[in-house]
């Protein structure tokens, strides 16, 4: 039987020939649909199109050589420096994001202070962090390049964002759950890291995955502390490019146009796979039935 | 002869400059369901939360007075988790943890030091028993609380707050979320539930109060209207406002 | 606030008030068939207490619908189940007014005159004063008529012992007529039950207003 409850076509249109604007707005709606969707497809097809013919096995060799520009290098030391930036930003990003929601009282003068402060470095174009971490850890510090100072760069630049998505998940546990917690006669410390702060991991999770995706896809930022040595980082202060920094170089060069076709396609894959990732432990931790 | 649980004295409530409780002098009776009644604003919530010094985290609340839990002045030298741990509260909307619901109701217990994995299970069955909701969840104790119905929601809040063994339970409009048959299982909860502990219940239900309430407080502005039997505030109360109040005419 | 609410208990107060009415005519007229020997008031007493049979029905059906729909606490609580209480009083009274008509329907106008040897006039005249008494407390609302009402029924109590001791003698010296001054001794009997119910309506008037129901004493 057919459902009843359900707008036929020809009702549809004939509705729309009394309401001529919702038409036209109807036909906006979808076209914008269309096109957005046709872009990321088109940018999708295009990346793999041309770049998954030049994937060789080659190309993930443990040396780069002038003959064989493998981005293995880069893809180990993008993870190292991933690691190392959420390592350095996490911590300092939650707990201030606790500190900000939990402890601070309301109308706290250093409250606001510390989110103007956030917000304006949230809109620094990504290349004055990579000049201030140059100027800092290899002019000041007198370091050279090393993936400790590009790292630490990052965490810099990724602070901001985690800060605010934890305060946004934390703001949205609901006061109930607190109250609850302090009613039983919990204090405020085993409230907020058994209650509260449990049930805003997803939205904290959701952070993290924006900030990874800013570091995989990040290159102005890594140029100058973390220089673009083709070699695997050896230590901390050694210095190594990312996959980013390795497509730009690749791309600057003019020589290697096939390879930084295929070094995108992987840069996609670990993208894809780190949302991926991302969603499995927000599974995982947050809240199951 | 029936002792007095709380004795609250020339209690004022002040939020910022408004001034939220005027001079509430009010006795509880251990072992008495109290229902405090009256219209949205009354002071009657802001009272029960005084009494497990919950107004503390509201900013800009100031309490000037005396209120008394078996002799001891609650906002003098007691321990304020302590406090907590003797006066246990159920909410207005079931609020579980997201978490197991084992854990939600082990939760007290823990923050009580408790830690021994057979204690723990002791004190989660009988306090998931008393709150009348063993059977329903004792084959699931692992899932999460979130999973059950808004019924069974509170009584597991009202069993995690048993399970830190109260001696006084306040509940604020614990109902008010509830369909009728759980409203009807919370009630009779709360009858059977007063021969241990003293409950103390602020509702908006006037036939709730008059069905299981021992003594009625009737709140208007922050006042005291009236004190005094359920029985006697519904049938014949002694002051207009309350009678008013009562029979639907107020305004 | 409530208006339906205060619509419907306005309605039940207008028809109690009409019940009322109806018992004072019911147990007015059967008395007057009594004394003045006047047989084509029986059936228009009989109809009365039929009407107020069927008033009391409707009103009890208008008590529980308010209690159903309305939940009543408090005054209105004690209006309703006063209501209730005083709607079987007064059709009572109605019942007693009937049962006055039938024997005197059965009785010869030679008979009847011997009441007028009796207090039964002068009681007659007490319990129905104190019908119309209880209903205008309760119209009116006014505690001291109804006080007054059931400090009355001492008086047709009273007069109702008077009354029987008159009959004791007279079966004693005029035996032939037995039949008749049991018949007498009855009607007297209904009078005390009138009053008697009179005073319950005047002792729920007095509850509806106060909360507090007198002990029933006397009885």
């Amino acid at each position: 039987m057919e459902a009843i409850n359900k707008e036929s076509t020809l009702q549809r249109l004939k509705s729309y020939r009394k309401h001529p604007l919702s038409a036209i707005l109807f036909l906006l709606v979808v076209i914008s649909a269309v096109i957005t969707l046709t872009v990321l497809i088109a940018l999708i097809a295009y990346i793999l199109i041309k770049g998954i013919p030049n994937l060789s096995p080659e190309l993930f060799e443990w040396e780069y050589t002038t003959e064989n520009v493998s981005m293995m290098p880069a893809i180990i030391n993008t993870l190292i420096i991933t690691a190392l930036s959420l390592l350095f930003a996490l911590p300092v990003g939650i707990c201030s994001a606790i500190y900000l929601v939990e402890y601070a009282k309301r109308g706290n003068k250093l409250v606001s202070i510390v989110r103007i402060t956030t917000e304006t470095l949230s809109g620094i174009p990504s290349i004055v962090y990579g000049l201030f971490g140059y100027l800092f850890f290899n002019i000041f510090l007198g370091w050279s390049y090393t993936i400790l100072g590009g790292a630490l760069t990052l965490a810099i630049m990724i602070l901001p964002l985690i800060m605010r998505t934890t305060e946004e998940a934390l703001i949205a546990v609901p006061d109930l759950y607190r109250e609850g917690s302090f009613g039983l006669g919990a204090g405020k410390l085993r409230t907020v890291f058994r209650i509260v702060l449990p049930s805003a991991v997803p939205g904290i999770l959701a952070g993290v995955i924006l900030a990874v995706g800013r570091i995989v896809g990040e290159t102005a930022a890594l140029l100058y502390p973390a220089g673009t040595a083709t070699t695997v980082a050896d230590g901390l202060m050694s210095s190594g490019r990312t996959l980013a920094v390795h497509m730009y170089a690749l791309l600057n060069e003019g020589l290697y146009m096939d390879q930084a076709y295929a070094t995108a396609v992987v840069l996609l894959v670990v993208v894809i796979g780190i949302n991926a990732l991302s969603g499995l432990i927000a599974k995982k931790v947050g809240v199951k039935d | 002869m029936s002792m007095n649980k709380f004795e609250i004295s020339n209690l004022d409530l002040f939020y910022g400059d408004f001034k939220a409780l005027k001079n509430i002098n009010l006795n509880i009776t251990e072992g008495d369901i109290t229902a405090f009644i009256g219209p949205s604003g009354c002071g009657k919530s802001t009272l029960l939360k005084s009494l497990n010094r919950m107004n503390d985290l509201v900013e800009g609340c100031r309490i000037t007075g005396k209120v008394l839990l078996d002799g001891e002045d609650i906002y003098g030298s007691m321990d304020l988790n302590h406090l907590r741990k003797r006066v246990g509260m159920v909410f207005q909307k079931p609020n579980p943890f997201p978490m197991s619901i084992y854990d939600n109701v082990a939760y007290g217990p823990r923050t009580h030091g408790i830690r021994s994995k057979v204690k723990l299970d002791e004190i989660v069955e009988k306090a998931l028993r008393d709150a009348a909701i063993w059977d329903e969840v004792k084959d699931r104790l692992k899932k999460n609380a979130l999973g059950m119905s808004g019924g069974q929601q509170q009584r597991l809040c009202i069993a995690r707050a048993l399970a830190v063994q109260p001696e006084v339970l306040l509940m604020d409009e614990p109902t008010s979320a509830l369909d009728p048959i759980s409203t009807s299982r919370i009630e009779e909860l709360a009858v059977e539930l007063k021969k241990e502990y003293t409950i103390i219940m602020v509702t908006h239900n006037m036939q709730q109060a008059a069905r299981i309430s021992d003594k009625t407080a009737f709140f208007l502005l922050g006042e005291v209207v009236e004190y005094g039997d359920t029985e006697q505030i519904f049938s014949m109360p002694k002051d207009k406002r309350t009678e008013d109040y009562i029979t639907g005419r107020f305004g | 606030m409530r208006t339906r609410f205060d619509e419907q208990l306005e309605q039940l107060h207008v028809e109690l008030i009409t019940m009322g009415a109806l018992c004072e005519e019911a147990i007015t007229l059967a008395l007057k068939s009594l004394f003045d020997r006047d047989r084509s008031l029986v059936p228009v007493v009989l109809e009365k207490d039929g009407e107020i049979d069927r008033k009391e029905r409707d009103i009890e059906a208008l008590c529980m619908r308010l209690l159903l729909q309305q939940q009543p606490v408090a005054r209105d609580l004690r209006t309703i189940s006063s209501a209730l209480k005083m709607i079987s009083d007064m059709e009572r009274i109605g019942d007693q007014a009937a049962d006055i008509v039938e024997l005197t329907d059965q009785m010869h106008d030679k008979q009847l005159e011997m009441s007028s040897s009796l207090h039964i006039r002068s009681m007659s005249e007490e319990a129905v004063k104190m019908v119309i008494q209880s209903v205008d407390s309760f119209v009116k609302a006014d505690l001291e008529l109804a006080h007054s009402v059931i400090a009355y029924d001492d008086v047709v109590d009273n007069l109702f012992s008077k009354i029987r001791g008159e009959i004791i003698e007279q079966i004693a010296t005029d035996g032939t007529n037995g039949e008749v001054y049991i018949d007498l001794l009855m009607i007297a009997k209904y009078l005390e039950r009138v009053a008697d119910h009179a005073t319950n309506i005047a002792e729920w008037v007095e509850y509806s207003i106060t909360g507090i129901h007198g002990e029933m004493d006397g009885e």
